[in-house]
């Protein structure tokens, strides 16, 4: 499967560029500051092929700091809320979409 | 099962300080995540959707109630208390931090265990039978032969950095629960017309996006020349496998384009060199390979004793368990035990930490401390006493366990799928969970017989899609997630790859779906005990995809 | 780029020559190996150590014949992911028994040094300093072996033949209820 890094930048919509924290794995998303968040919302959002690729350079050479950057589809809603784009990105955010199993009473 | 000696001891302890410094070069920065990947790929730790996955090695499925217990404790310490065994024998954790590596690495280590060599471009866990030393039909026990070829391939300086991954499994029963022909090497121990025991050497199996079955390049191969072959096998694969093509670098397309005879000469001209040098394997070596594996101080029991016919008989739920989930046993009066990790609802494969420690107690009351892992996801207790089924049975019921749905329509080996695999394309435990629903009634799954469903969530394969009876496979279409059916796969001595059914099918109708061909399976079977399989074989896949598609 | 050799960073002696430039007289150097090929008997006979520079596509066999003749070969990895060269560093070891300078040449990280040295190279062009000061750390980091290898030391399987099994018997007695 071709990484999303590999693919050619193709912008139709809103994206941000994420990763995952080099220390402990966590989603996190890149900030219009260089940073990065766990939090959707403080993500830069960008609709253009050659900004994306900038952060996304930035955010691949910040190999530090997370890992695997990529372009990532989101949507914007009407009052401004930053949504996932897709069923992947819906997943990394909110974790899996499966009851992690628990036992109870043994 | 295998006793470390010292000298396994320490290089898993050299591993664990080799790996610490290298996450800590990582972590500082010293090295690119581009150097540090095919590191941490060697040993066993992915980047998934959410976080780290650590892949921890059960070589050739076999665990000691210890080593259980140490699963339980990195379950709790280290990741969100629950664990996953896989289709290879292995188990994996979803949430473990990359600076927590190194303590996790140390801890697994004190019991012997280790995530080396469960990932990369390098030899993988060599897999067999989850009935190794106990099965009746057993030539002899193949995993002395997996723990010499395991230690011959662990950190081997010429095959690390090989085109791509490889996997390796070794049968030897009549009836093949290790699906070899799938396998890149695929080793039978049987019989030759002399009665001498050997090897056949099947190569290029695999499933993925050019699903092949293996094909035998040495039909006998003596024990002694073993290692030298695997090596012949290894080094014209090293050297010849595609380098270009991520998607063409398995040695199943190096056979394919050569051809398996051309290939097989290449491999005598390179075996030919080394054959009777330092690889060849004198009786004193393989002795003492064999020497470090114990077996248990077997009680002399009476076969089948009255009191447990009389249970049997007194008790029809457990009589059903029994005829379900246990299994004879080479050594009279003892059984083997099927614990099915599948119940209703459940992801398939999945154990809590808490389940984890009341296994290993169970083992160590009831099979003398040892537990197997089946490629099929579930675990097995091998040397129980049969007296001792009713009370083992109870206590297996009680842990969640005892599932009597062994090898059903809903004992479903599905792959993590897209809730956690980046290489995902759609979800597989929604849909497993789901056809556990449909099939929750015992009496319907009985009377369908075997009927192996497996599902993955990508053309990786790790569901094993290609050999299912039924096999669903993930696609995206549209950003929507969609399941292509596949019929009549087989993984066992009969393996055959599945028929496309038709048209993708979307996620809110595939459980219907599969109800349906379930429907016209009944329909279609000539005798109740003709099972899904065979009625496959016999009428094909038309008759299934008229009706299942009329209906849609 | 620094070179390894002896566990210790040297100079290089050798002089890498280029596709089309003329071979230098009365010093040692490493030839690329098409170019040595469609010339070896010549070359062979010019004063000053001779080194060949052979690709990680091409099979050893072809340079067999040569060896007697060569101070060196070089062999190469494009990227540290690509492991041929371990395969023919071994041939040229364990068959073709070369006993000339085996040098790694490309891309190769300290994590790789250990496996090269057990296929049987004995020079390394290290590319990132900081893993040439810790070559000698790197090459210790194992002290057992599973399988043999080039480098001739003992593996695991037969020099256990020598040990008896006592530690193993408590082991056992430990494991069991």
């Amino acid at each position: 499967m071709t990484s999303p890094l590999q693919q050619k930048l193709k912008i139709t919509g809103p994206v941000v560029v994420t990763a995952n924290r080099l220390g402990d794995g966590a989603v996190v998303y890149r900030t219009a500051t260089g940073d990065w968040t766990k939090r959707l919302e403080r993500a830069a959002v960008v609709t253009t092929a050659p900004t994306a690729a900038e952060m996304l350079s930035a955010a691949a050479a910040d190999d530090v700091g997370a890992v695997g950057a990529y372009v990532a589809p989101v949507r914007v809603d009407p009052d401004g809320a930053v949504r996932p784009g897709n069923l992947r990105e819906h997943i990394r955010l909110n974790g899996p979409t499966v009851a992690l199993p628990v036992t109870l009473g043994i | 099962m295998y006793l470390y000696d010292d000298f396994d001891r320490t290089l898993v302890a050299e591993r664990v300080a080799e790996f610490r410094d290298q996450v800590a070069r990582r972590l500082s920065g010293e090295l690119t995540e581009d150097e540090f990947k095919p590191l941490r790929l060697m040993n066993g730790v992915y980047l998934q959707l959410h976080a780290y996955m650590l892949r921890i090695a059960i070589p050739y499925g076999t665990l000691s109630s210890a080593q259980m217990r140490m699963l339980a404790h990195v379950a709790r310490r280290y990741d969100k208390n629950y664990g996953h065994f896989t289709t290879r024998q292995n188990i994996q954790f979803n949430w473990i931090k990359l600076k927590e590596l190194p303590d996790a690495m140390a801890d697994l280590a004190s019991v012997k265990m280790h995530a080396m060599q469960t990932s990369g471009n390098c030899l993988r866990n060599i897999t067999t039978d989850q009935w190794a030393g106990v099965a009746p039909d057993e030539i002899e026990d193949p995993r002395i032969w997996a723990e010499i070829i395991r230690q011959h391939t662990t950190l081997h300086p010429e095959f690390s950095f090989l085109p791509r991954k490889f996997k390796i499994g070794i049968t030897a029963a009549a009836h093949d629960r290790v699906a070899v022909k799938v396998h890149d090497i695929g080793l039978r121990l049987h019989r030759n017309g002399a009665g001498e025991v050997g090897f056949e050497v099947m190569v290029g199996g695999g499933l993925g996006r050019t699903p092949f079955l293996a094909k035998t390049i040495k039909p006998f191969l003596r024990k002694r020349d073993i290692l030298s072959y695997v090596e012949a096998i290894l080094r014209v694969y090293n050297q010849y496998g595609r380098r270009d093509n991520i998607y063409k670098a398995r040695i199943k397309i190096l056979v394919h384009e050569l051809g398996a005879e051309a290939f097989a000469k290449e491999v005598e001209a390179e075996w030919d060199t080394i054959k009777d040098g330092a690889l060849a394997l004198d009786p004193a070596v393989i002795a003492n390979v064999a020497a470090s594996f114990r077996y248990p101080d077997y009680a002399k029991r009476e076969d089948n004793p009255p009191e447990f016919s009389q249970k049997r008989a007194a008790d029809r739920r457990f009589d059903l368990w029994v005829k379900n989930a246990v299994s004879n046993h080479k050594v009279p009066g003892y059984a083997i035990v099927t614990l099915s990790l599948k119940p209703e609802g459940a992801p398939p494969g999945d154990a809590t930490a808490e389940q984890m420690d009341a296994l290993a107690d169970l083992a160590d009351r009831f099979s003398f401390g040892e537990i197997r892992v089946g490629h099929d996801q579930n675990l097995v207790f091998p040397h129980v006493a049969q007296l001792e089924l009713p009370a083992l049975w109870q206590a297996l019921e009680a842990i969640g366990v005892a599932t009597p749905n062994v090898g059903l329509v809903s004992d479903i080996i599905a792959c993590p799928g897209l809730d956690y695999c980046s290489l995902a394309n759609a979800r597989s435990i929604p849909v497993a969970q789901e056809l556990t629903h449909r099939f929750r009634d015992l009496d319907l799954a009985r009377s369908l017989g075997r009927l192996h469903i497996n599902i993955s969530g990508c053309i990786n394969a790790c569901g094993h899609h290609h050999v299912g009876h039924i096999g669903l496979l993930g696609v995206e279409k549209n950003g929507e997630e969609y399941y292509q059916i596949t019929l009549g796969g087989s993984s066992d001595e009969k393996a055959e790859l599945g028929t496309l059914l038709g048209p993708a099918v979307p996620y809110a109708q595939v459980a219907d779906v599969v109800e349906d061909v379930v429907a016209a399976y009944l329909e279609l079977r000539e005798r109740p005990d003709e099972i899904f399989f065979d009625t496959v074989k016999r009428v094909g896949v038309e008759p299934f995809k008229e009706r299942v598609y009329a209906a849609h | 780029m620094r070179l390894i050799k002896a566990g210790r960073i040297v100079d290089d002696r050798f002089v890498r020559v280029l596709d089309d430039a003329p071979i230098p007289e009365g010093v040692s150097a490493i030839i690329p190996a098409s170019r040595f090929l469609a010339d070896a008997d010549e070359i062979s006979r010019r004063e000053g150590l001779t080194g060949v520079l052979w690709p990680n596509n091409r099979r050893v066999a072809e340079l067999a014949s040569h060896l007697p003749r060569l101070a060196l070969v070089a062999l190469v990895f494009p990227s540290f992911r690509d492991g041929r060269a371990y395969s023919q560093a071994r041939q040229l070891r364990e068959h073709y028994g070369f006993r000339g300078e085996l040098r790694a040449t490309g891309d190769i990280l300290r994590d790789q040094f250990l496996f090269l040295v057990r296929a049987g190279f004995d020079a390394f062009e290290v590319k990132k300093d900081a893993d040439a000061a810790v070559f000698a750390e790197s090459v210790s980091r194992y002290s057992v072996f599973y399988q043999p290898a080039g480098d001739g030391r003992p593996s695991a399987l037969r020099g256990r033949l020598a040990r008896p099994n006592a530690a193993s018997a408590q082991e056992f007695a430990a494991t069991v209820r």
